[in-house]
This record gives C-alpha cells, structure tokens and sequence, in this order.
C-alpha cells in the first residue's frame, strides 16, 4: 500500500487531482474516525475531515516522501481537531450535562447517521458510554488515547505525528487510561 | 492499596505499553497475586482497554471523496501551460535546444534583437516593416511575420501568423485558414513547442 501511495503523491504533485481523489478514498475511513472520536459531531467531523484533505491536498509539497504519508496527515487531523476543541471548549464539558441525556443525544446521533441499525440498544448505550468517556478526557489524553486504541497504532508512530517525546505520549496514555478506567470501570 | 508500593501502578501501564523489564513483571505479578486493591484496578485498566478498543469503527459518511474533491481548486489554463512545462523538462530543454539549433529562433532569447521576418513571396509589398498583401493579389500559402506587421488588403488562403507585431484587416481582405497573433515571449515558445510536436 505505501508504494501505492508513494506512487499517488508524486502523481498529485504533478498536479494529478484525480490521484489525490484515490489517497482520500484510502484514507477517508481513518481520517473521519479520528476527527469523530475527537469532535464527537458528526457534521464537526465531517468538515474537520474534509479540511485536513483539503490542507494535505494545498501542503502537498511540505510531505516529506522518505516519511510516512499516514503520519503527516494524521498529524494534520489532530492537530485540526484539537484547534477546533479549543475554540469551542465550553461546549465540551459534558460533566455539565444532565445525567441521562448525553445517552439520549447518542442515541439520537446515531440513529441520524444511520449507522448500527442492527445493533442492539444494550451495545448502543455501551458504546454511548465509551464515547462519552473518551470526550470526556482534555484534549491531549484524548488524542492519544484515539491514536493507540482506536485507530490501533503503535506508540512511537504516535510520538511522530504528535510531534511529542515518546517519554511524554507514554505519560498520556497512562493518565488517559487511568482517566478512562473511573468512567468505565462501572460498566 | 494505601500501602502498596508507589511502583506498582507505573507497571501496570509499562505492563499494558508491553514495555516492561522481566524483575518489574514478576514484582507486579507477585503483588497482584497478594493485594486484591491492586488486582482490581489492573482488571479495570484492561476492562477499560478492551472497552475503547471495541468502540465500533465507523466510516466517512457516503459521497465523502466527492466533496472533497469539489472542494480542490480548480486548475486554470495558464496554470495547466505551466505545469505541463514543469511537467516535461525533458521536452521543453528538448524543444528549447531545438530552437536555439535552428537558428531562427535566436532572435527569442535576446531582447535587442527585434529582427523583422516574413514568408518571402513575390506577390507581398513590404512598408516600414508591415507586410502587405495588395488589394487583388491572392497569396496561396501560409504566411508568417515575425518582429512586424501585416495588413491584408488582398485574400489569402492559408494560414496567418504574426508574431510580435499587429494584424490590420481591410474590408476587402480575406483569409481562408487560421489568424494566430503571439506576442508573448511565453506564447511564441508554445506555439513553436506545439508545431514541433504535431
Ligand atoms: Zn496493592
């Protein structure tokens, strides 16, 4: 696959959109999932996700090829993401929500985007649960957090594209699961 | 868990990274086996892990590429003229060496040299460097002026270029084929690129 993609990028870079058009369908799924585990919105994701393309897409020329492409623009999603939860910190604080809603605000969520119609509502409010326990997490364990669990990478590609010691990714990752350990624990 | 050493919890998470040194293993392991506090809490990490892991993965939403392909700027022409440049060094230095070779085209790189050309045919009149095709006379071939300009008065059939210089049409005068003006240092290299490669 990375030759694939390597073949792509030097296409892009001669100015081929049809070949960026081929690096967003590989990527799209991974892109869209970060952006929603960190933004939570649907619609916030979709735009985030669409940004970090659109940027990868103007940044062309700033990818260095000996690198891992995947590690540059996930490093564009996160770094979009986090950017777009600082603004809107306030509405973050889901602690601040009436208990019981945020499940039904799942619920709702999910339903509108039409996914899981065949999942049973016990497993919903599982995954209502987890959801919520990660955005409850401050933004630096969260990415973390979405990068080693949710998109499975390993610890040092985390390092890379946070741009972050390793020593400091381990850190969060501690903090971020023992964070994560007194929401779930109950479970 | 009060009493427990400070360490235990750090190897829990070096246990869970699956970065951890042999004597801290089997130190976490013989405490875990003693102490239900911290049992507990390492069964809640690797609960918790398992938990997020089983988050289920979800997909961009449909037309997803589409969108972002509409959002890309559009390539332009001149933008598409350069790229294609950029694109194929090799056959712009081909062409540009081409050039140079045949002579001709010297005139193009240096701007002092404002040499004045045409299609040398008997039937045209010549003006302070105006090419003129006299009323009534009828030119059977291309006709090319560089460095100057042409009035037609009289018909021709074929194609006019005229590089670097005006075209003034009288009301009689007639062309049959194709009317080029380039007077763009970057058109005339075009133009000479595009015959080039026909
Ligand atoms: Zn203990």
């Amino acid at each position: 696959m990375d030759l694939i993609v390597q073949r792509r990028i030097k296409q892009v870079i001669k100015g081929d959109q049809n070949a960026f058009g081929e690096i967003v369908e590989l990527y799209k799924d991974k892109v869209y999932q970060i952006c929603f585990r960190m933004l939570w919105d649907r619609h916030e994701a979709e735009d985030a996700a669409q940004e970090t393309f659109l940027k990868a897409f103007l940044n062309i020329h700033t990818y260095n090829q000996s690198k891992k492409f995947s590690t540059w623009l996930y490093r564009i999603a996160t770094n979009l993401c986090i950017d777009k939860i600082r603004k809107k910190k306030p509405d973050y604080h889901l602690d601040e929500e009436i208990a019981g809603t945020e499940g039904l605000n799942m619920y709702s969520h999910l339903a509108s985007g039409g996914q899981l119609p065949e999942e049973e509502v016990e497993s919903l409010e599982v995954q209502a649960s987890i959801h919520e326990a990660i955005l409850m997490l401050p933004e630096k364990y969260r990415s973390v957090i979405v990068l080693k669990y949710i998109e499975e990478l390993p610890l040092q590609e985390i390092a890379d594209i946070l741009e972050l010691p390793l020593g400091t990714v381990k850190t969060r990752v501690h903090r971020g699961r023992e964070a994560l350990r007194k929401h779930l624990r109950h479970l | 868990m009060t009493s427990c050493p400070k360490q235990i919890v750090h190897y829990m998470h070096e246990y869970l990274d699956g970065d951890i040194r042999e004597e801290a293993k089997q130190e976490l392991r013989f405490h875990i086996e003693t102490c239900t506090d911290c049992k507990k809490h390492f069964a809640e990490l690797k609960k918790t892990i398992a938990l997020v892991q089983s988050a289920s993965h979800i997909e961009a939403p449909a037309g997803f590429t589409a969108k972002v392909m509409a959002l890309l700027p559009r390539e332009g022409k001149k933008i598409g003229m350069e790229r294609w440049f950029r694109n194929h060094p090799f056959l712009t230095a081909a062409a540009l060496f081409l050039l140079f070779m045949s002579g001709g085209f010297a005139s193009l790189f240096s701007q002092e040299d404002n040499h004045f050309a045409f299609t040398k045919n008997s039937e045209l009149k010549v003006e302070n460097e105006t090419v003129i095709v006299p009323a009534g006379t009828k030119i059977e071939e291309d006709l090319f002026v560089k460095n100057g300009n042409i009035r037609i008065e009289g018909s021709v059939e074929g194609d006019v270029t005229v590089i670097n210089g005006e075209r003034f049409m009288a009301s009689a005068g007639n062309v049959t084929g194709e009317i080029k003006e380039i007077d763009q240092l970057f058109g005339r290299i075009w133009y000479e690129m595009k015959s080039l490669f026909q």
